[in-house]
Parts: structure tokens; sequence; C-alpha cells
């Protein structure tokens, strides 16, 4: 089954991929080990588990302005998420995701993105068109 | 966007590849945002240390001087990861040093100023009422939105970057009026005294808010705090909620009264010494052996190194315990000649310069010297540290130097 969201036109290209969802916030800089392409903080709700081609699905930014970096930095020895679709963007994750050219989108119309989405959901982002389709097997 | 005319040549390359790649970078961004035009800055302030680069990042920087950028407004740089004079017994290798360097190497091609601090609002030029600038490091855009009544963003090292190229950045946000009205209103019952404990109430607030759309506006502040006190309020509220301001009813200067900023509207939370004890719970740790003290995020003022120096002064670290202590090059000079960074010295401690602790490879740096278990009195550094494989724990600056003396944490 496919459900379609809406979203504000994000950044990035058109992605396909499978989903990590948790309801926390995101830094590259206090949540990963960017060597070994993990969440390396103890206290996130992904800890331990990798990052590394999935498209990760999560609530907004915390912290610092490292992530503007990191996530080129990521992208470039492909050790990166495919995208990252978010409740709310700060600043910072937009501008990293445009220099990495990573897709991002944010401000979904039909409410929780973290509820929306399931762990393991195949999901296609189309950051320009504002949408992302959802294919569940659980639904 | 509503570009002006030199916009629009910036944006098709008359103005050389690096600005070309700064206006799309910049417009990419503002269309995200719902930016309708650009907005003039008049300094930029970029954040990029070598850990955060990686070898992209600085091969991009290097690209960017080999094209030709250079930076049309004042444009200075956050504390860098690789203190060049004190790399190696910190564990750092040639590897991060050569990195470092060429990253200098590439931004002075481009005009920047290596000022290496995020305490540029304390040491260089602060910004003034109304002033639209484009600074990174978060405690920075937080001190300059909130206590100078500047206008940023949290502008990361690509976007600073494009500023300090186009001389302007898009207009959301900060920038805008609307946006920096209060959206949620806390009761403080005590005033901290301490630094840490500023921090511990600016932590708190910042996890409460939560976001970076989020504006506070605190009441119950009685008397004006200091510059230091703010610093350390703003830079833990920007690391807990990705805060990028915060209004003091009759002490930050958009907040006369709690009207102006809209707050009369809004429910209000009280913020209780149990919440603070909350926050400060998981950084307890009375009795363990201590590895490391650290003095950091934000680098230390002159006032903060008298301070440490006095509480330093005839005594001596134990041989278990490094302490680290972390400044600007403009504050260092002055410190070196007051006799400051002498007693810090004679303690045992190490003073870097232009670096701040958790950008200077923490990882690398705490494997190499088994550090562990970190003290500091930042409630900012003890939020980071701990995804880079520290237990960090939360004191004064008195306990620290205490703790650091007897080889464990004592409060």
């Amino acid at each position: 089954m496919t459900i379609k969201l809406t979203c504000h036109a994000g950044i990035g290209p058109k992605v396909e991929g499978i989903a990590l969802v948790a309801d926390d916030n995101f830094s590259a800089r206090y949540d990963l080990d960017r060597i070994k392409g993990v969440f390396s903080r103890p206290q996130h709700k992904l800890f331990g588990q990798s990052y590394k081609d999935v498209i990760l699905v999560l609530n907004t930014a915390k912290g610092g302005v490292a992530t503007a970096w990191m996530l080129y930095e990521m992208t470039s020895r492909l050790v990166a998420p495919k995208a990252i679709l978010l409740n709310q963007a700060n600043t910072i994750l937009v501008q990293g995701a445009a220099l990495a050219n990573m897709a991002m989108v944010d401000r979904f119309d039909e409410g929780d993105v973290t509820k929306l989405i399931e762990t393991g959901d195949h999901l296609v982002v189309d950051p320009q068109a504002g949408q992302v389709d959802v294919n569940s097997l659980n639904r | 966007m509503n570009l002006t005319e030199k916009e629009q040549e910036m944006l098709a390359g008359k103005a050389g590849p690096a600005v070309k790649w700064a206006m799309e970078h910049q417009v990419q961004v503002g269309r995200m945002f719902d930016a309708e035009d650009m907005v003039t800055v008049s300094q930029a302030h970029m954040m990029a240390d070598p850990e955060s680069l990686g070898e992209s990042g600085v091969q991009f920087a290097e690209k960017m001087a080999k094209d030709g950028a250079r930076v049309c407004i004042p444009m200075i740089t956050d504390p860098r990861g690789v203190d060049l004079a004190c790399y190696e017994p910190l564990g750092q290798t040639e590897q991060m040093a050569d990195l470092e360097r060429r990253f200098i190497a590439a931004c002075q091609t481009m005009g920047i100023m290596m000022t290496n601090t995020c305490i540029n609002y304390q040491t260089i030029m602060p910004p003034v009422f109304g002033d639209h600038v484009a600074f990174g490091d978060t405690g920075v855009v937080i001190y300059s939105n909130s206590v100078c009544g500047a206008r940023s963003n949290f502008e990361g090292g690509p976007s600073a970057l494009a500023a300090g190229l186009t001389g302007r950045t898009p207009r959301y946000g900060l920038h805008l009026d609307e946006k920096r009205q209060a959206t949620k209103r806390y009761v403080v019952s005590s005033n901290p005294q301490d630094l840490m404990e500023w921090g511990v109430l600016g932590a708190t607030i910042g996890r409460m808010a939560g976001s970076y759309w989020e504006v506070p506006v605190i009441e119950g502040i009685e008397e004006a705090p200091t510059s230091d006190q703010l610093k350390h309020f703003g830079a833990a509220m920007a690391s807990y909620g990705s805060t990028p301001l915060f209004h003091i009813v009759g002490i930050t200067p958009e907040c006369r009264r709690l009207t102006d900023v809209g707050g009369e509207t809004l429910n209000s939370t009280s913020v209780t010494g149990e919440m603070l004890d909350a926050l400060k719970q998981p950084f307890t740790a009375i009795g363990d052996p201590l590895d490391v003290v650290v003095f950091a995020a934000p680098q230390l003022s002159l006032i903060e190194m008298a301070e440490l120096a006095n509480l330093c002064d005839g005594r001596k670290r134990a041989e278990t315990t490094d302490v680290i202590v972390c400044t600007s090059a403009q504050v260092y000079s002055d410190a070196v000649s007051m006799g400051y960074v002498k007693q810090i010295e004679n303690f045992g401690g190490r003073v870097l310069v232009g670096t701040c602790f958790y950008q200077q490879y923490a990882r690398e740096i705490g494997e190499a010297n088994g550090w562990t278990r970190l003290l500091s009195n930042s409630a900012k550094i003890v939020n980071i540290l701990g995804g880079y494989g520290y237990q960090p724990a939360l004191g004064t600056m008195q306990a620290c130097v205490a703790s650091a003396e007897k080889g464990v944490i004592l409060s």
C-alpha cells in the first residue's frame, strides 16, 4: 500500500530507500560516530544503528553548526544517509544538505512525520515536488 | 526570491565561479525557508574545524581560493581544531595538523581573518543593535541576537563563507521582526550565581523550548547578569535546544517589557529547582577517579582566566588528572602579561590558544590520552561529549579545580 505525504519543497535530488525512524532530534556532531557510520550517543533512540544509505526520519535539529560541514564530509566518503526527513529542519541542516546535495524535506501537511513513517518502510522522496511516497508492508 | 541586478549578476557568474557558487547556495537555502530577498550583512563568522571539514571540506575551501574567492566584508573564524603550537602532546597527528594548515592557508588566500574565537562578541567587534550579520557557532549567534540585539541565523560554515563572498544572506528567520517575537514564556524563581549554574539554567530552558524556531522569554532575573554569565547561559541553551535567541525581561535590549516581545499572551512555565537538578543529575559522579578537567565551550574570557588562575594559585593538580584550558589568542596575550597563564601552568594546566576542546578531534585525543571521565563547568560541553565516548560530569569552576587537585570528583 502506498501513502503519499506532502511537505514543503526541499533540497537535493529525488531518492528512494528504506526508512530509519525515531522521535528524536539530530546533530552529526553530538550523535554520530562518522567513521563507523553509526549513532554513537548513548541517549539517542537510534544508538548503535547504522545510518549509511538509509533515509533518516527524525523530529528536528539539536545543537550546533558543525553538521553543515559534516553532511558534506559524510557524503564525500559515501558513509551518509540518502536523505533526511524532519518535522522541522533548522538552518544548519538545510545549509548542510545544500552543500552535500543531500535530499532533505520538512513540514509535512499530514502531521508528525515520525508517526506517519515506520522503520523499514520503503520511501520515494521528491524534494522539488515536496512529496514522499511511503510503501509499507505493515499497513 | 527577488534578487537585485547585482545579485542576478553574481548568480550568472559575472563575479566569478566562487561568488556564483555562493549565490546559488544562498538562493537554494533561501527558497527552502521562503525568503523573499537578500539582506546585506556587516560581518561574517565561520565555524570550520578540520574534524568537521575532513579532507573533502578542506579541498572545497582550497578550490574556492583557487577559483578567486575573496571575501567582501570583514570575516573572522571560530576556534580551530589544532593548536599548531601544541598538538603532539594532545595526541593529535601530523595529518590532523596538515589538514589544519591547508585550511588556514586557503582562508588567508580568501582574505579571512583567522581570529579563531567563539567569543568575538567579547574580544573582536560586537555587533550592534539591529546589525544584520552572518555568524556561525551557536554560542556566538545566540549572544549576538539576544544580548546585542543583532540579527543572525545559525550560519554553518558553508553559508557563512557564502555570506562573506556575497556580502549578504537570505532574509529569513531571525532577520525578520516577526520571528523574533517570544513563543515560550518561562519564570525563574532563583537567580544563578556561578557560571555553571547559569549554564544549567540555559540548558534547562533550551531543552524545554526544543526547537530552532522557538523564542523563549524569561521573567524573574532580578539583576543584570555579567557578559560571562550570559555567555554560558546562551551557549548551553543553544546546545540543548538549537535555540538562537532569548529575551530576558528588563535585561536584553528588545525586551524592556514583556509586551515588547508579545510575551503577555503566552502561558508561563515555572523553572523549578527540581528541573535544574534533573538536568544536572546525569552529569553527577562524586567519588569517581577523574581523567581530565576541561575549561572551554565557550573559550574563557580574561575575567574567567583571572578567576581560574586565582583558584589554581599555590596548588597542584593530581598526576592522574590532566587540566585543559581553551582561550582565544586575544585573551591569551593579556593573560600572559597578567601572569594568569603562569599560575594555571604552575598548577599543571595546559592553556591552548585559538581552539576549543570539543572541536579538537575529541574522540581521538580522548583515546590517545586515556580520557574517559571528564569534568567541566560548561553545561554545553558535557552535552556534546557523550557521543564522543566520554563520561562527562559537571561542576563549578571551584569544584573542578579542587577535583583536579585530588584526582577524584569531589562535588
